[in-house]
């Protein structure tokens, strides 16, 4: 349902502490950090911790992990390729959704505000609870489904074939793009949200797949596909540039023509 | 336990009250928004038909409220409604057709949609007070 308010428990304090640069810093950044632990009773906080950009990496990441390194060990965050191929470090930098690792500090004007993706449980600080979505991505079943006897080398595909997948294998399942979607805000229980339907039709336009039509009937509901009302911010927020709002047009347009 | 186990209440993280507006959703909202306009006007329209059909008193009330700065304003913003909601719905058309959804192709359409709807509704206003 739609909620425009945060609950009680999960309104932010926006004055948490303030660590401040070290004296003589030239280049100081401020970074505006959600904080929110399970192990006190409190509500999520903003802590502000000063960055001297001259004695730190270019990437957010860079600064995330000398914060934790040199000034709080609290700091909870995912990361772990540094180099956008994991997802892992998936937040919310500045208002949109994107990845730590690829996100240039200089990109951003004036202090660095980064929360969790937005609109999911939180575990712990700039961890979200993804275990919903990833649930959602089972339903879909993404992997290859043929019946046919296996042949005795690999299935072949023409490259017209092969280049349909281009544009979907590159996709990380950071959740960035469904995270940002204000109908998987409202609907996310039952509505799959971009990524995993992107990953949908991964499978459905895979040549070697053999189980399209039933993979369209698992999607033909009010919610799992058609609460897509073509917002695009999944596809203006995807730190791969991929396209989840044309894969689901796609899936859209597939339904209508087996009819 | 993992925390995963503790029965803690998590805290729902910030979505709208951290979100920096994008050109995409807020073309979305607007979309809604201006057909939700639409009916309001249309609804004012039927009691503008039906006090024209009934008596002159009647139809001196509303056309009064309709010469108002209030009445010009409501009306200003059901004519900006109707070309906004025109335009992006032809996006939309477009878009459930499967063309235009490249993001470049999107913020060009977007805009294009602001401007003309914009320009018509301007327009249709200059034109009609000229026409007076």
């Amino acid at each position: 349902m739609v909620e425009f308010a945060l609950p009680a428990n999960s309104k932010v304090d926006r004055n948490g502490a303030t660590y401040p640069a070290p004296s003589g810093a030239k280049r100081v950044k401020s970074f505006k950090v959600y904080r929110w632990s399970p192990d006190d009773a409190k509500n999520p906080r903003v802590d502000t911790y000063e960055v001297d950009l001259d004695d730190c990496g270019p990437m957010i990441l860079d600064a995330l992990i000398k914060i934790k390194n040199e000034v709080d060990s609290t700091l909870t965050f995912r990361r772990s390729c540094r180099e956008g191929v994991c997802g892992s470090c998936a937040m919310n930098i500045d208002g949109t959704n994107t990845l730590a690792c690829t996100k240039y500090i200089d990109e951003v004007k004036g202090d660095v505000k980064i929360y969790p993706l937005p609109h999911m449980p939180v575990v712990k600080d700039l961890v979200p609870d993804l275990s919903g979505a990833y649930a959602q991505l089972a339903t879909v079943e993404p992997w290859l489904k043929n019946d046919s006897p296996a042949p005795e080398r690999e299935r072949l595909q023409s490259p017209e074939e092969r280049a349909k997948l281009d544009g979907l294998w590159e996709c990380i399942l950071c959740f960035s793009c469904t995270t940002s979607c204000p109908s998987y805000w409202w609907n996310g229980e039952r509505y799959l949200g971009p990524a995993v339907l992107l990953q949908a039709y991964r499978w459905i336009i895979d040549s070697r797949d053999e189980a399209t039509g039933e993979r369209l009937d698992q999607l033909e509901d009010p919610f799992r596909l058609y609460r897509c009302h073509t917002i695009m911010n999944c596809t203006r927020t995807c730190p791969k540039g991929l396209n989840p709002a044309k894969a689901i047009a796609e899936i859209k347009k597939m339904m209508v023509a087996r009819k | 336990m993992s925390t995963a186990d503790r029965p803690v209440s998590r805290p729902l993280s910030p979505h709208l009250q951290v979100y920096r507006p994008q050109l995409t959703s807020t073309l979305s909202i607007s979309h809604r928004i201006a057909g939700v306009g639409l009916a309001l006007g249309l609804l004012w329209l039927v009691v503008w038909v039906c006090a024209a059909a009934g008596s002159g008193e009647v139809y001196g009330w509303v056309a009064a409220f309709n010469g108002s700065v209030i009445g010009r304003i409501f009306l200003f913003g059901w004519t900006a409604c109707l070309f906004f909601h025109f335009f992006n719905g032809i996006r939309h058309l477009f878009w459930d057709a499967g063309y235009g959804l490249d993001l470049k192709d999107a913020y060009t359409s977007g805009w294009t949609a602001v401007v003309a709807a914009a320009v018509c509704t301007i327009g249709s206003w200059l034109i009609a007070s000229l026409m007076r």
